[in-house]
C-alpha cells in the first residue's frame, strides 16, 4: 500500500512540473505570437469558430440570466420599497460578477472543450509530428491563434452576455412587471461607474480569455495520442478552466476588489 | 547529403516507459539508396524512422543525420536539420482542416520567398506526378486510403529533401494501390538520388525495390542486401523469412 504522505508528495511534484511546462508553454506562445507569420487567415478562422459560433448561446444565456435577475431582483426589492433599483442591481450584478463569470464558464465549455479537442485528436492523429517533419512549429500554426483568438473573443463575447442580460431584466422588470423604464435605466446609469465597474469587467474578462486560451490549448496539446487521451483532454479542459475562472475571480475581487 | 554519405544509429539505447525497445541498436543507410526495415510487430521499426526524424529521444546512443547528432540538438537545429528530411507517417499525418492543395502548399508557404502562383504551379506539378491531379479542393476525409497516402508522399517531397523517411507506405492498401506507391517511390530516388527508408510488413514488394536491408530482430539487427539476408543462415532470420513464406503460401492457396 503507498503511503498517503508519499502520494500526497507524488501528487505534489505531479503538479509542480505540471505548472512548470505550462509557463514554459505560455512562453512559447508570447513568443510566436511576437514574431512572424502573423498568421492573419488562421486568427479570423478562430475568431469564427470561437466568437461567432458561439453568439446564440451567449446571447441565449444572457437574456435567461437577466430575465431571472430581473424576476427575483424585483420580488426582493419590493420587500424594501426598492423596486425603482432594479435596474442598477441587475446592472451591478451583470457587469462587475455575472457577466465575466458565466461568459467565462459558458466559453470553457463550448469553446475551450472544442479547441482541447481539436488539437488533440490533431496530436492522436499525428498532424502535429507530421508539421514538425515539415520543419513547422506546430506551437506558431495551430496553437497561437487559438490561444490569441480565445484571449480576443472573451472580453466580446462578455459585452454581448452584459448587454442581452441587462435587456433581459428590462423585459421582465418593465415589460412583465410593470416597473417603470426610466426608473430602470436612470438606476443603472447613476450606479454604474466606467472606470470601476466597465474597464474592471473588461480586464476581468480577459484575464480569463488568456487563462482559457492556455488551458484549452494545453491540453490538447499535452494529452496523450489516443481516443482516451482526447476525451480525457476534453474533460480536464473544462473542469481545470471553470475551477481557475472562479479562482481567480475570487482572488481579483478579495485582493484587488475588482 | 550526396550520394555517399548516409545516416547512422550508433548503439541506441531505447525504452518506452518500462518497456525495453532497443538496447544497443547500430545500422547504417547508405545515401543515395532504397534502405528498407523489416521485421516482426513491436520490435521499433517505426521508432527508428522517429529518432532519424528527432521524434523521439534515445536514452543513448547517437543519431547521426549528415554528420550531426540529432538526439543532442536544439529545437532550432532540428528544425534545420528536419529542412533535409521528409516524412510520408503511417496515416498520412494531413491537416484534416485543411484541402488536399493547401496540404501539399503548406512547407512552400511557410518557408516563403515564392509567389502563390510559383505554388500553385509546383502544388500541380508535384500532384500530378502522383497521379492525383483531381482532387485540389477535397479534404483528406473525402479521398480514398491510396490516395491519401498518395498526397502525404507528394507534401513529403515537395521541398526536395535529400532523405525520405515513409513508415507503412503500403499497409491497408489493395495489390494495385501498392504496386502504384511502390513504382512511385523507386522512380522518386531514381530521378532525384533521394535516400529512402522505408518501413513495411510488405516483404515482397520491399524486397524487390530495396537495396539495402536493415532486418529487426528481438535479439540483434542484420543489415545488408536483400540477396544478402535471404542468405543468412542466423537461426531468427530465416525463422522470420519462412515464416513469412509458408504465410505467402497459405494466402496463394486461399
Amino acid at each position: 500500500m503507498v503511503n498517503p504522505v508519499s502520494q500526497v508528495g507524488y501528487k505534489a511534484v505531479q503538479l509542480t512540473q505540471d505548472l512548470g511546462s505550462m509557463a514554459a508553454f505560455a512562453v512559447d506562445i508570447v513568443r510566436t505570437s511576437l514574431t512572424r507569420p502573423v498568421r492573419f487567415a488562421a486568427f479570423a478562422r478562430e475568431i469564427y469558430k470561437l466568437g461567432v459560433l458561439s453568439l446564440p448561446i451567449i446571447c441565449v444565456c444572457g437574456l435567461t440570466v437577466g430575465m431571472v435577475m430581473g424576476l427575483q431582483g424585483h420580488h426582493t426589492l419590493v420587500r424594501f420599497g426598492a423596486q425603482r433599483s432594479l435596474g442598477a442591481v441587475v446592472g451591478l450584478s451583470l457587469i462587475r460578477e455575472l457577466g465575466p463569470v458565466l461568459t467565462a464558464l459558458l466559453v470553457a465549455g463550448r469553446a475551450g472543450s472544442a479547441t482541447a479537442a481539436e488539437i488533440g485528436a490533431m496530436v492522436a492523429t499525428e498532424q502535429l509530428n507530421g508539421l514538425r517533419m515539415l520543419s513547422i512549429d506546430p506551437v506558431s500554426l495551430v496553437v497561437k491563434p487559438r490561444a490569441v483568438g480565445m484571449l480576443f473573443v472573451t472580453p466580446l463575447l462578455t459585452g454581448l452576455f452584459i448587454v442581452c442580460g441587462l435587456y433581459g431584466g428590462y423585459l421582465v422588470g418593465v415589460g412583465l412587471l410593470h416597473g417603470d423604464p426610466g426608473s430602470y435605466m436612470s438606476s443603472l446609469r447613476a450606479v454604474v461607474d466606467f472606470h470601476n465597474d466597465i474597464e474592471c469587467c473588461m480586464l476581468k474578462s480577459t484575464v480569463f480569455g488568456l487563462l482559457l486560451g492556455l488551458i484549452a490549448t494545453y491540453r490538447g496539446y499535452t494529452s496523450a495520442p489516443t481516443s482516451q487521451g482526447v476525451s480525457a483532454a476534453t474533460t480536464s479542459c473544462v473542469v481545470i478552466s471553470s475551477v481557475t475562472v472562479l479562482l481567480t475571480d475570487y482572488l481579483a475581487s478579495a485582493l484587488w476588489g475588482v | 547529403m550526396g550520394s555517399g554519405s548516409y545516416i547512422a544509429l550508433e548503439n541506441i539505447r531505447m525504452a518506452y516507459g518500462g518497456r525495453r525497445v532497443f538496447d544497443a541498436l547500430s545500422c547504417r543507410f547508405p545515401g543515395g539508396k532504397i534502405s528498407v526495415i523489416l521485421g516482426g510487430s513491436g520490435l521499433g521499426k517505426s521508432t527508428i524512422l522517429r529518432l532519424i526524424g528527432g521524434l523521439v529521444r534515445p536514452q543513448g546512443g547517437r543519431v547521426v543525420v549528415d554528420g550531426e547528432d540529432v538526439s543532442r540538438l536544439s529545437p532550432r537545429g532540428l528544425k534545420t536539420v528536419r529542412r533535409k528530411l521528409g516524412m510520408m507517417f503511417q496515416g498520412g499525418a494531413l491537416l484534416d482542416s485543411y484541402t488536399v492543395f493547401d496540404n501539399v502548399a503548406l512547407p512552400l508557404r511557410e518557408q516563403g520567398g515564392l509567389s502563390e502562383k510559383a505554388i500553385a504551379e509546383a502544388v500541380h506539378e508535384i500532384l500530378k506526378a502522383v497521379g492525383v491531379s483531381d482532387a485540389d479542393d477535397l479534404l483528406p476525409g473525402e479521398i480514398s486510403g491510396g490516395m491519401l497516402r498518395r498526397v502525404a508522399l507528394a507534401r513529403a517531397i515537395i521541398r526536395k529533401p535529400d532523405v525520405l523517411l515513409c513508415d507503412e507506405p503500403f499497409s491497408g492498401l489493395d495489390p494495385v494501390a501498392i504496386r502504384r506507391i511502390e513504382a512511385l517511390l523507386v522512380q522518386i530516388n531514381r530521378r532525384l538520388g533521394m535516400t529512402m527508408i522505408v518501413v513495411s510488413h510488405d516483404i515482397h514488394s520491399m524486397m524487390r525495390m530495396a537495396d539495402h536491408v536493415v532486418l529487426v530482430l528481438a535479439s540483434h539487427v542484420l543489415e545488408g542486401s536483400p540477396g544478402q539476408l535471404r542468405q543468412n543462415e542466423d537461426a531468427e532470420a530465416v525463422e522470420f523469412f519462412s515464416d513469412d513464406l509458408e504465410c505467402y503460401q497459405k494466402q496463394g492457396a486461399v
